[in-house]
């Protein structure tokens, strides 16, 4: 079974976020980790190749400052890695490098996470299943695969969906698919020899650009009001916060 | 009740960027694995005094047992700023966590290593650094501290094994440890090291109760009554102090890594907690006298990075010598422990309670400040070498 899992590059959860002038990111002090969704794809991957046989090629594109993040992919147990030197600029841009190179490639099962966690857009699985004319299942909290059927679950409203697909197909992975591991010294170790291959991007067709970003505006204060005075809350709902 | 490990480095200097990415990656399965393991259990253990054995396992997977050790004896093979980042990570957590780790790597692998024959470092090394073996490591006595070559413990030779008599006080890891390498002097009264296992006829480790510090890691004794000590667990060629101190070096090493841990844990609660506690209407961050014990906090866990960082890079290309190493222990450690007690003043009265981790660092740091060198010592180390004249004896 070939497994590719698409990596994208993120700041960590806990970065305290500010912007160059309104331009792009400051990463300055920026730690920059394997974005957690596509983690968890990662690592369902790696417990499905465990059990079966196969292997797992993780894939990123971006500039040269992302490889430490495929290396830990590598560190966790990925066979082997490609980074497509370009910036990610938007999803179609994402989506046409990794069609690329999946079309030269035979994947078995395609796999990214539901969304990255800095621009949160969630279109990377749908556009590449598009482009490569392939079943796409989102937002999946269960993967098992057998006898060339994969069978995947999704949470909807007040349940969940089983669906099963053939293979191969694009899945992206939402929190439940599997728990990410802590790389040990072993994986570290080996990480070091694992094959890391730098391709040229093919083009750099992008769809969308960005204008500018800017912070969410400061919390106000809140305004407290007694539990007495009801026609002070309606009044003030309705011609300060204008709700009501 | 585990409080959520909500941690984060600070990182004043941006001292991330004279890293390598693998040391960094190292770091952060260190912190993960901390975060993951040991923070939820570490109050509870602490308050039962118990060494949670699952640890070991964890311990070996990340690589703590013996950082430096070459893979043909089963080690990383890791560079001195790795081991220092294991330790700062692991004391993070708690400096108990990270005394067993130093134990087991500086004062049991390297000494073996060091000093050991080739069919000592193949018998023990590999599973050392799997901890499928445990180490302690017995120099200090109940008379000798700070002054070892006092040391009575002795070695008589009988022809094809030595008999060794004597008592070893404070020794982390004793009541569990599978090993000891143990000092104690010949009939030329010269100091030799050896292996003990643990069944030897007349050895015992019984366990040292009622600690108010390091409560999540065991202390014990080694006594040794007619212990018969086969030649081939002597160390062949090391004789006299420098052998100890060696081992002692590369620990003291490890814990100016991991006083900065200790002192950048109980620096991140009291800033988070400074700034979400309120009185007379506005977060306790923005009183002065709270704002004064935050930066004397960052300035020194900045100097201290800094300090220890170049002390790395020279123990890396084998430069850093014994007083550049007492130097970063006693500055970094006595750091941490008053950092730890201005974290207590901004945490209030939770500042005592398991809720938040400052009261345990700072009981555990205060064995730490005089463990591997006293404070006192360090400072007259210090002294000596730059005077030339020694004040110690």
């Amino acid at each position: 079974m070939k497994f590719l899992v698409c990596i994208s590059n993120v700041p960590d959860t806990t970065t305290k976020i500010s912007f160059t002038d309104g331009k792009a990111l400051n990463s300055t002090g920026v730690q920059f980790i394997i974005n957690p969704y596509d983690e968890m794809a990662l690592t369902r991957a790696l417990e499905i190749k465990e059990a079966a046989g196969g292997t797992v090629t993780v894939i990123n594109v971006g500039a040269a400052n992302t490889e430490p993040t495929l290396r830990k992919a590598l560190a966790i147990g990925a066979d082997d890695a490609i980074r497509v030197n370009t910036e990610p600029t938007d999803a179609y841009l994402v989506a046409h490098q990794i069609a690329e190179v999946a079309k030269k490639n035979n994947y078995d099962v395609i796999l990214t996470g539901r969304e990255s966690i800095d621009y949160n857009s969630g279109q990377v699985a749908t556009m590449l299943a598009e482009m490569l004319n392939l079943p796409c299942i989102t937002v999946a909290t269960k993967l098992e695969i057998a006898s060339n059927e994969a069978t995947l679950e999704r949470e909807i409203d007040g349940g969940k969906e089983v669906l099963t697909s053939s293979l191969p197909f694009v899945a992206s992975a939402q929190k439940g698919m599997a728990e990410p591991r802590i790389p040990n010294m072993r994986g570290i170790m080996a990480a070091r020899t694992k094959p890391l291959q730098v391709l040229e991007a093919t083009g750099d067709e992008k769809l969308t650009s960005s204008v500018a970003y800017e912070l969410p505006p400061a919390k106000q204060a809140v305004k407290l009001i007694s539990k007495d005075n009801v026609a002070d809350l309606v009044n003030l709902l309705h011609t300060e916060a204008k709700v009501i | 009740m585990a409080r959520a490990d909500l941690y984060q480095h600070p990182d004043y200097y941006l001292m991330d960027e004279l890293l390598t990415d693998e040391h960094k990656m190292i770091r952060d399965t260190a912190r993960a694995w901390v975060k993951k393991e040991v923070s939820p259990i570490v109050e509870d253990a602490c308050q039962k005094a118990e060494f949670p054995k699952q640890w070991i396992k964890g311990l070996a997977e990340i690589g703590a047992f013996g950082p430096y050790i070459p893979e043909e004896y089963g080690g990383p093979g890791l560079d001195q700023i790795s081991y220092g980042l294991i330790m700062q990570e692991l004391e993070r957590g708690d400096s108990g966590l990270r005394s067993t780790a130093s134990v087991q790597s500086s004062l049991v692998m390297f000494p073996i290593y060091t000093f050991g024959t080739e069919a000592q470092k193949k018998k023990y090394l590999p599973k050392l650094a799997k901890g499928e073996l445990m180490g302690c490591f017995g120099l200090t006595e109940p008379d000798h501290g700070s002054n070892p070559s006092g040391m009575l413990s002795n070695i008589k030779d009988k022809g094809d094994h030595y008999i060794l008599n004597g008592a070893k006080m404070w020794i982390s890891n004793s009541p569990f440890a599978d090993i000891a390498v143990v000092w104690a002097k010949d009939e030329t009264s010269a100091i030799r090291g050896m292996i003990v296992e643990r069944g030897m006829k007349g050895f015992t480790t019984p366990e040292t109760h009622g600690k108010w510090s390091l409560r999540a890691s065991a202390t014990g004794e080694l006594v040794f009554d007619n212990v018969i000590v086969p030649k081939e667990n002597v160390f062949p060629d090391i004789k006299g102090l420098k052998g100890p101190l060696s081992c002692l070096n590369s620990a003291r090493y490890g814990i100016a890594w991991g006083a900065i841990g200790a002192a950048m844990d109980c620096y991140d609660s009291a800033l988070r907690y400074s700034k979400e506690r309120v009185q007379f209407g506005k977060p306790i961050a923005g009183f002065q006298l709270t704002q004064k014990k935050l930066a004397e906090m960052i300035t020194e866990i900045t100097k201290a990075q800094m300090l220890t960082w170049r002390l790395g890079v020279l123990k890396n290309e084998h430069r850093a010598t014994p007083a550049q190493i007492s130097m970063a222990k006693r500055n970094n450690v006595h750091i941490a422990l008053t950092i730890a007690r201005e974290a207590r003043q901004i945490h209030g009265g939770m500042g005592i309670t398991g809720e938040y981790p400052i009261m345990r660092h700072m009981m555990n740091l205060e064995s730490v400040i005089t463990y591997e060198g006293t404070h006192d010592i360090h400072l007259l180390i210090t002294g000596m070498d730059v005077t030339g004249i020694a004040a110690f004896e």
